[in-house]
């Protein structure tokens, strides 16, 4: 990138010569590398694939390129060939020019390696995931081909502030970090705050254990997070934003700094954003990896360089947020959403989904299922439609028994619960939550109990220890568990630990603690039978339970 | 925060404060007292003991009374019989998390968590209790630390950053394993930033710090000029 001061219109102009640009390649492969296929030897076969077209000599009419994720975690290394997006799965380098000879040169797909599984996109909708596995996240030049920084373009350009926050409210979309505040009236407690300058923060800090919807977003698609920012900055007059991402990961710190420093080159970020006079710029920070730091009021005083803690409420970060001034702090995947938004209209993306939860969610997709991996559904859609259809329900030969929505602190739903719809309330219903989008099946394998220990255990070590139902009690939850699985236990546990987990819930500071008993009190409301055949008749269904020490070794 | 004055209820009393007051201390100041642990006034409230929380009506959820501003119109209701239970749930947490045993404790007597729940009557606790063994902490001339007994509530940390502003105390680890260190993890002996000031000692309301060869009671009820004086004197010998 030689350019360094461009106009709106330059833009525009990016896009039309990349398009030609991509024009003149009749075929362009897509090899993932993104963190679930780079283990697998995803480097190796984007070399092998960039040897074989030179090779073949077709590395005129042929692109490899390095990409992001197209979802299909379980059949990595994956490799997607336009046009037609071919999807060929578990690609080593060996196969590579096999499938570049046949494909490339001779135009006929190798059809005993394409990925099979048609049901995994037929009911997804990607919209945040618009560009994951087709453009090279470390050139801001593809995305820019894609449409991208056009909203950005169409606001400076066209919208004031409060049109964006108008249009941002239209859309309905709610924020993806889990509590599903109505994004747009967020931005408009921010904008009419009074105090300056104004902060944004962008959460990815993507704290539970399987999930990785954000980590994914960020590797295959940076810079529409960095838009979202950009268009968040112009509607509530911001001019700094931190982006708040773990040191766990390391592929999607790289890709950001990448783009960061992309759109710097580009006056998409710094004082005089595209001769505008607007004037915006984004810092990484980084967690030092507890899950607390991605609570709202933590995520602040990490930011500020202090003990990630929460903090009472109010003050709202809306109004007292970093270093107490108004703070919007927004989930990546939100941010995401955001570009769309404005190109195609609030109108448009309210369409989508159910009328009260707008739009898609991104979804990590574990546990026994065929299909794991990530996606992007419409809110709304049936958990049995994500569990068997995208899914492709349980390995032959096992039993579906229940499937954990929201991630450690989310709720374990039986299969009677299959017909429920995705979203925000009907699943707050049930006890579980939206949370960060971690969907785990369970087989008949599983022993709910030891599940409920599980993610007790991972809460008890995340807890923060600033009030007490979460760090005395959860505590207390686990070693009761322990007798439960050990044989040591009598029936009054159990209401024990529905009082203790009733009161964490209600009692805590922070939404760590208020969710972090969901997975007891789930698995309490709905499978209390397997709860009673531990303590009464010391027997485990799925042979979990009751094992020595030296056994699990 | 200004000089307007707010009317709110609190368990039907109709009462008037200055806006921005926090809804424990316009209880206090018009006779109705909400318990705590963690709060002391004159720091800044931290939420953290939940045994203050309040209903509000027209909300489901509970509100910790020492953070949450009054408003207008606003009623409190401070005493109902889930309040209760929940108070004497955090009491039992608390009791249970460490070792706490009131006969061999020096603030026997004169300890807010054992009144606590003497008040509540908590006579046992429906968990197994948890005793700790952490180090006691006795190198300094006469300040103790035992954590063994330690609630978490921080006025001590508190007090030592807003009142004496040395912030020599503090916390370390997270969750179940929160502990109060010196500077960086010293030994209260070795902690270079410590005035000795024995605010922590006084503002504790269990028997975690406290002063050797001094009876709790007399440390905890003090008035803070003769304090003051008598640290001096302290220092002269």
């Amino acid at each position: 990138m030689e350019a360094t001061s461009l106009n709106l219109a330059d833009i525009q102009k990016i896009a039309e010569q990349e398009v030609d640009f991509e024009r003149a390649y009749k075929y362009r492969i897509n090899v993932c590398c993104s963190s679930g296929c780079v283990p697998l030897g995803a480097l190796k076969v984007l070399k092998a694939f960039e040897d074989a077209v030179k090779e073949l000599g077709v590395e005129k009419e042929c692109k490899v390129a390095r990409t992001g994720c197209p979802g299909t975690c379980a059949v990595g290394p994956a490799v997607m060939i336009e046009p037609g997006d071919y999807l060929y799965q578990n690609v080593t380098p060996e196969k590579a020019r096999e499938i570049v000879r046949d494909h490339v040169v001779l135009g006929l797909p190798v059809k005993e390696m394409l990925y099979k599984n048609e049901a995994f996109y037929k009911k997804q909708q990607r919209l945040v995931l618009r560009n994951a596995g087709k453009i090279d996240p470390q050139r801001i030049q593809d995305y820019i081909a894609m449409g991208g920084y056009s909203a950005i373009v169409k606001c400076l350009a066209t919208m004031t502030p409060q049109g964006v926050i108008y249009e941002v409210s239209t859309s309905g979309l709610r924020g993806r970090g889990g509590a599903g505040f109505p994004t747009g009236q967020k931005w408009g407690l921010v904008a009419r705050a009074h105090s300056k300058p104004k902060y944004i923060v962008a959460n990815l800090d993507e704290g539970d254990p399987g999930v990785f919807a954000n980590r994914t977003l960020a590797e295959a698609d940076p810079h529409a997070i960095l838009e979202g920012m950009l268009i968040a900055a112009y509607a509530i007059g911001a001019e700094k934003g931190y982006l708040y991402i773990r040191s766990e990961y390391p592929l999607a710190i790289q890709t950001l700094q990448k783009a960061i420093a992309q759109a710097r080159s580009i006056s998409l970020l710094g004082d005089n954003i595209l001769e505008t006079g607007f004037k915006f710029d984004v810092e990484l920070r980084f967690g030092a990896g507890a899950f607390v730091a991605g609570e709202e009021t933590a995520i602040l005083a990490s930011v500020e360089g202090r003990r990630a803690m929460p903090r009472p409420r109010p003050p709202y970060p809306a109004n007292s947020g970093l270093w107490g001034k108004p703070t919007l702090i927004q989930n990546v995947e939100t941010l995401a959403n955001i570009p769309l938004i404005i190109q195609n209209g609030g109108v448009w993306f309210s369409k989508i989904g159910t009328p009260r939860c707008t739009g898609t969610k991104c979804f990590s997709l574990t546990g026994k299922t065929k299909n794991p991996g990530l996606i992007e559904v419409p809110m709304g859609i049936t958990l049995r439609e994500v569990v068997f259809d995208i899914g492709g329900g349980v390995p032959e030969g096992r039993k579906f028994k229940a499937v954990l929505v929201g991630g450690p602190s989310g709720g374990c739903l039986p299969d009677t619960l299959l017909e429920l719809p995705v979203d925000y309330d009907s699943l707050t219903r049930v006890g579980a939550i939206m949370g960060s989008g971690g969907i785990v099946v369970l087989d008949d394998k599983s022993c709910m109990v030891d599940t409920a220990k599980f993610f007790t255990e991972f809460c008890v070590d995340e807890s923060c220890g600033r009030c007490t139902p979460c760090r005395a009690g959860l505590i207390r939850i686990k070693e009761i568990f322990d007798g439960i699985t050990q044989g040591d236990a009598r029936v009054e546990d159990i209401t024990t630990l529905e009082k203790a987990g009733v009161y964490i819930r209600d009692a805590s500071l922070c939404g760590l603690g208020q969710t972090a008993p969901n997975p007891v009190l789930t698995t309490l409301r709905y499978f209390k039978d397997e709860y009673l055949e531990h303590i009464q008749d010391k027997k485990c269904r799925a042979g979990k339970c009751f094992k020595n020490k030296e056994e699990e070794v | 925060m200004g000089d307007a004055i707010v009317t709110l209820k609190i368990d039907g009393v109709e009462v008037h404060v200055p806006e921005g007051t926090m809804i424990l201390k316009a209880a206090k100041d018009n006779g109705i007292i909400i318990p705590t642990l963690c709060n002391l006034e004159g720091l800044t409230p931290y939420g953290g003991c939940r045994l203050c929380l309040v209903e509000i009506s027209g909300s489901p959820k509970l509100f910790a009374a020492c953070i949450t501003p009054v408003s207008s119109g606003m009623e409190v209701t401070t005493q109902s019989e889930k309040l209760k239970e929940y108070r004497k749930m955090a009491v039992q947490l608390l009791l249970a998390e460490k070792s706490h045993v009131c006969s061999v404790c020096v603030a026997n007597d004169h300890c807010e968590l054992q009144s606590l729940a003497n008040e509540l009557g908590v006579d046992h606790t429906m968990f197994e209790r948890n005793f700790t063994k952490e180090e006691i902490d006795s190198t300094h001339d006469f300040l103790v630390i035992d954590r063994n007994r330690c609630i978490l509530c921080t006025r001590c940390i508190r007090v030592c950053d807003e009142i004496e502003g040395v912030h020599t105390l503090d916390l370390r680890m997270r969750g179940k394993d929160a502990q109060i260190i010196m500077d960086l993890d010293n030994k209260w002996v070795n902690s270079c930033s410590c005035t000795s000031c024995r605010k922590c000692a006084k503002v504790c309301p269990v028997g975690a710090i406290y002063i050797e060869g001094e009876p709790v009671g007399h440390t905890k009820h003090k008035e803070i000029a003769e304090f003051i004086t008598e640290r001096r004197q302290r220092k002269c010998k």
